[in-house]
């Protein structure tokens, strides 16, 4: 099965990818990982006219950690995140999400970037994104900008990313003391898109008081989900299982799922309930307790 | 292979098409190969090197595994002409000199396949767990290969052929101390 023809280049520098895009608007699409747009290409899904292939433009595959930001780039690959000491330590939302997207080989290949801007529901990384607060940098030809998670994504496949603009770097805020997190997938298999995914970041002083809360959904709607109303009511309440419970079904009432193959939509709905409650226990034990 | 070339070249317009040099098995290669080209149909079909087999063709079942510097990644869903300039390894450069792979004697021993389509796959991405893991657990080789689906569902064999690959390449060589 071959993709439908199209032409091919190879920038080097973000400007020469930017210049591409802005040339042949609507033409050209950004080919990083490839995981997600070539299966797309392959079954006629997209039909783009031109591939920018992002992979050889230098130093954009990194995390490193500065005295702000968490920051990745656009083209480090999803497994890294597993790997990399510092997420393991400081961000195991991230560490969790980078276990669990698609299998290890796919792992090796998806970007970051791809993963986040692609816009795809069923991606895990937005929902992460959602709950930790990030926000993006994206290149377009009239400079860079930087945009938050919370209202990056309008539809499915739709972002507030422009057809001539590209990201390059993914953020997150530098936790303070206090700060846990995690992401849980319910998924049929290996390989599956989330039936439920949940990503929870909280943030807790030493009496075991929240003093604020994030939660992402995967899947269950057309976009990934900011479940504020469940995130605000969480701040400043005392932890205990009543709270939790009452949390999660605030982020139940946020999700929007379809019926699919994975479950009719009550059983989707009352999966965000019980698995926000699971996620969020296990982001206050590591707030509380460390990993 | 050059026949192709050459017809390609011509009926191609710019930036359809690229000459890409791949070393695939320790052999260089230089290859005038369509932008849309698939790594599996390039190694398949331009290379006749039909051991790397094509399951799903969508990116799900890692029968297309093959090594590119290294790192496995499903070659049905990576273009040729990102190749370009990287070391390929394919399950016809396992074996050295005569002498099976230990992950090939592995899975000859311990009979860790039933009609063979996965083998090529799981064995390439054995041999990066492997490189990269020379003693996993059970659980970490199940997750390891949990990107390759055997639907003859001959995991436990799988499993135990690649345990016994692990034990071969930890032995002290023979002859040694």
């Amino acid at each position: 099965m071959y993709p439908p023809n199209f032409e091919y280049y190879v920038p080097s520098t973000v400007d020469e990818a930017v210049g591409l895009l802005d040339q042949y608007p609507g033409e050209a699409k950004i080919l990083a990982g490839g995981q997600s747009l070539l299966a797309m290409m392959k079954l006629r899904l997209a039909q783009p006219a031109i591939l920018v292939d992002i992979n050889r433009i230098p130093n954009l595959a990194y995390v490193r950690e500065d005295d702000k930001f968490l920051r990745i780039g656009a083209t480090t690959r999803t497994a890294e995140l597993s790997r990399s000491t510092v997420v393991q330590a400081r961000y195991p939302i991230l560490a969790d999400a980078g276990r669990e997207i698609a299998d290890p080989i796919v792992r090796n290949r998806g970007t970051v970037g791809g993963n986040v801007s692609h816009g795809d529901p069923g991606n895990d990384l937005p929902a992460c994104l959602l709950a930790l607060g990030g926000e993006f940098e994206i290149h377009g030809p009239k400079g860079v900008r930087t945009l938050p998670a919370r209202g990056f994504y309008q539809d499915s496949f739709v972002t507030s990313v422009a057809p001539n603009e590209m990201m390059t770097e993914i953020r997150v805020p530098r936790p303070g003391p206090g700060t846990g997190s995690a992401y849980s997938k319910m998924e049929r298999k290996v390989g599956d898109f989330a039936t439920v995914g949940v990503g929870a970041r909280v943030v807790v002083d030493s009496s075991g008081k929240i003093l604020n809360a994030g939660i992402g959904l995967t899947n269950v709607g057309p976009t990934a989900i900011y479940a504020g109303a469940a995130s605000d009511f969480l701040a400043g309440k005392t932890d205990s299982e009543a709270v939790l419970a009452q949390a999660a079904v605030l982020a139940r009432d946020a999700s929007t799922p379809a019926a699919d193959n994975r479950g009719p939509v009550d059983f989707k709905r009352d999966m965000v309930r019980v698995w926000t409650r699971r996620t969020l226990r296990k982001a206050l034990d590591r707030a509380t307790g460390g990993l | 292979m050059a026949i192709d070339a050459v017809e390609v070249q011509s009926a191609m317009p710019n930036h359809r098409a690229r000459t890409i040099h791949v070393t695939v098995n320790g052999v260089p290669r230089e290859s005038h190969v369509e932008a849309r080209t698939l790594l599996v149909s390039y190694l398949r079909e331009h290379l006749r090197l039909t051991g790397t087999h094509i399951g799903c063709d969508t990116g799900h079942c890692g029968a297309c595994t093959v090594l590119v510097d290294g790192t496995p990644v499903k070659s049905c869903m990576f273009l040729a002409v990102q190749s370009d300039g990287s070391e390929v390894r394919t399950v016809e450069g396992l074996e050295t000199g005569g002498k099976l792979h230990p992950v090939q004697e592995g899975f000859h021993k311990e009979h860790g396949l039933q009609c063979g389509y996965c083998t090529p796959g799981m064995m390439m991405t054995s041999v990066a767990l492997l490189a990269a893991n020379p003693n996993p657990t059970e659980d970490e080789i199940r997750r390891g290969i949990s990107g390759n689906l055997c639907r003859c569902t001959g995991y436990v064999n799988i499993v135990k052929a690649i345990q016994s690959a692990a034990k071969e390449m930890a032995a002290p060589p023979k002859g040694g101390p």
